[in-house]
């Protein structure tokens, strides 16, 4: 009775009873999750465009961060390491392009898969290498991200949103919602669509693969860029960023593996669950970090009932 | 010309279904047996033994025991790490809770515990297929190695949190533990993988290889010739999980000595998956090629700099390697995406057309 009234009644009970601080857990968990979202959205952009399975998204995370802080710390100021890291990235995704992807064409998903993380393995050696292993400060200030927070009196409680945390949410709002314009209105973005679509049939109507990967990398670039600097701002730069590459692997489950729409609601839907369950039921029951395997529990889960995912293509097969 | 196969003719259906039936192969891998049991044992000292020959053979177990679920059966999985870790701590419990039992026993018995769960975690993969299910395995992965963690009873509520092996006797002579010499567990070490070898190469020749690659090939064709799907895939997850199992018991007894529990995360799941792709999935061969690659290539990276007297510190040594490897894994994935053995067989073509081109 005792486990039963642990799962069942008290976590609720305490939810009850301190309605501030579940505000503040649902908050946290909600800002874990736009993170989620935006490294997942990087996945799903280059899986629609070329059915690669891209591991390295989490690496250019950190390869990205690294760049923009190493660049400030040798002396340039940060309007000119923002443009500058920018074009370290588009240098980055024509490299890939060429040595990696193009040589590679038509292999089976495994192998282009186990390339990426080849890529990995290089960019973690490629960045300890110049700008050194230990961890940095994200250049939060110079970037003139408000660095306060909000405290808001509820509930006979308080909440506090820390402003860079509101900063994150308003500008992967922004950034999202530019991508679907970009993908849904511009000639390069159908471009991307109809690619994802048919390879074959985009080429022969004239659309050029190699550009269009180049583009769709520099563009995972950017959503790395852009979550390097939210991410770091909060935990500090380092290649420990490196593992949330992982949690974005059960968001991209959970919503699909072709949907933006699937990335966004995935990653805040795992954000905010694996907070609520860290802190209402893994702490006190399960002796904590459950957060290293939740999403995936659940992305599993999911997908025994719904084997593409929540927003995901359905799954034709035929013989 | 050096491996000349005319002439050698099959009279019965039997002769042609010999394990050897070219018998330049048979000669070549009687050769390599005499290597490994004869001239390594001779010629190495303890160096090479714990880090080349030990840790080669281990992995091309776990990669063995890999190869049989992507290679074979086509399901994808990247939580090999974990069930080695299971296979490992199953081991320590057998062996703490029977001190008695002979480790030969224990080790054998601790595969079972991570076939169970490999079949467990591999349940979805009845609904799950291609990377979908890869994110089962990743959460087996993960679950595990927080499981190893968390739960005291797995390494018997030590301060440390981790295993530390006793010293352990086989006939006389210590092949665990503090106290066992690096030629006893070679021995070891080597029989266990010649045994799995061969039962790996059976199996895979047999009924149930063929099930297992119908079902790789095209698994919805697999069911409509009547194949079991539920049957064929869970056999692989039991007999891969088994092999893996067994490998991660040799890890830790035969190699490590000591383990705790972040030494089976990811990584360690990545490295076998490499060895196992870079080798060539769906071959036995492969795996030992891999592991070769794979194990000798950092020990070889690392003595360059020595060689050539170049001043560079052993910092710099550890990023160049983990770069030089990701560019190997890339390069040799573009060059022969087939792996290794796909290389040897290209080469032995050759080998038996020589001196004429076709």
């Amino acid at each position: 009775m005792d486990i039963l009234n642990g799962i069942l009644v008290k976590p609720f009970a305490d939810m009850a009873a301190a309605p501030d601080f579940l505000l503040q857990v649902l908050w946290e968990g909600l800002v874990g999750g736009v993170l989620y979202a935006l490294i997942a959205l990087g996945f799903v952009l280059i899986y629609k465009s070329s059915r690669i399975f891209n591991f390295a998204q989490g690496i250019m995370v950190v390869f990205a961060a690294l760049t923009l802080v190493g660049l400030y710390e040798k002396g340039l100021p940060a309007f000119i390491a923002l443009p500058l890291t920018l074009v370290v990235m588009l240098v980055l995704a024509m490299t890939i392009e060429r040595v990696v992807l193009r040589p590679l064409v038509n292999q089976p998903d495994i192998i282009l898969f186990m390339a990426t993380i080849g890529i990995t393995l290089f960019l973690i050696g490629f960045g300890e290498l110049i700008f050194g292993g230990e961890n940095k400060v994200m250049i939060t200030e110079q970037l003139m991200i408000p660095t306060g927070s909000f405290v808001f009196e509820l509930f006979g409680g308080f909440v506090s949103i820390e402003q860079k945390d509101l900063t994150a949410v308003v500008g992967a709002v922004l950034l999202v919602a530019g991508l679907l314009v970009f993908l849904n209105k511009s000639k390069i973005g159908r471009a991307i669509r109809a690619l994802g679509d048919d390879h074959q049939a985009a080429l022969s109507v004239g659309i050029s693969l190699s550009t269009i990967w180049v583009i769709v990398w520099f563009i995972a670039g950017v959503i790395a860029l852009a979550t390097g600097i939210v991410w770091g701002a909060r935990a500090g730069v380092s290649f420990a960023l490196e593992v949330i590459a992982f949690k974005a692997l059960p968001v991209l489950m959970l919503g699909g593996l072709e949907s933006v729409m699937g990335a966004i609601i995935g990653g805040l839907a795992i954000g905010i669950l694996e907070k609520v369950f860290e802190i209402y039921w893994g702490q006190p029951l399960l002796g904590g970090n459950t957060e290293a395997w939740f999403a995936y529990m659940l992305a599993l889960l999911v997908l025994l009932f719904r084997p593409q995912g929540l927003f995901g293509e359905k799954i034709i097969e035929r013989v | 010309m050096f491996y000349p196969t005319a002439g050698q003719f099959k009279t019965s259906y039997q002769a042609d279904h010999a394990l050897f039936p070219v018998r330049q192969d048979a000669i070549l891998l009687g050769v390599i047996a005499v290597l490994a049991f004869v001239v390594f044992p001779l010629t190495a000292n303890e160096f090479t033994f714990r880090a080349l020959l030990i840790p080669v053979l281990i992995y091309s177990l776990a990669a063995l025991g890999l190869n049989i679920l992507t290679g074979y059966a086509g399901q994808l999985s990247l939580g090999t790490g974990a069930f080695m870790g299971v296979g490992a701590y199953a081991c320590y419990k057998l062996v703490s809770i029977f001190p008695e039992m002979n480790i030969v026993v224990a080790i054998a018995l601790s595969g079972f515990f991570s076939a169970a769960i490999g079949v467990i975690f591999g349940l979805p993969s009845l609904r799950i297929k291609g990377f979908y299910l890869a994110i089962a395995t990743l959460a087996a992965q993960f679950f595990l190695v927080w499981l190893f963690q968390k739960w005291g009873w797995l390494y018997n509520y030590n301060a440390s949190g981790a295993i530390q092996v006793p010293n352990i006797d086989l006939f006389g002579i210590t092949v665990a533990g503090p106290r066992a010499t690096a030629v006893a567990q070679y021995y070891f070490v080597l029989c266990t993988v010649c045994v799995i070898t061969l039962f790996a190469i059976n199996i895979t020749r047999g009924r149930i290889g063929r099930m297992w690659k119908a079902v790789r090939d095209m698994d919805i064709a697999a069911e409509l010739v009547g194949i079991n799907l539920m049957r064929a895939k869970l056999t692989a997850f039991f007999v891969s999980s088994y092999i893996v199992g067994i490998a991660g018991a040799l890890f830790v007894f035969l190699w490590r000595g000591a383990a705790e529990a972040n030494l089976f995360d990811i990584p360690l799941s990545f490295r076998v998956l490499f060895i196992a792709i870079i080798g060539g999935l769906g071959s036995v061969l492969g795996n030992y090629l891999g592991a070769i690659l794979i194990v000798a290539l950092p020990v070889i990276i690392s003595t360059v700099p020595e060689a050539f007297g170049l001043p560079i510190g052993s910092a710099t040594v550890e990023h160049l390697n983990v770069m030089i490897i990701g560019a190997l894994i890339i390069t040799f994935l573009i060059v022969e995406p087939h792996g290794l053995a796909r290389f040897w067989a290209v080469i032995r073509e050759k080998f038996i057309l020589w001196p004429f081109p076709h």
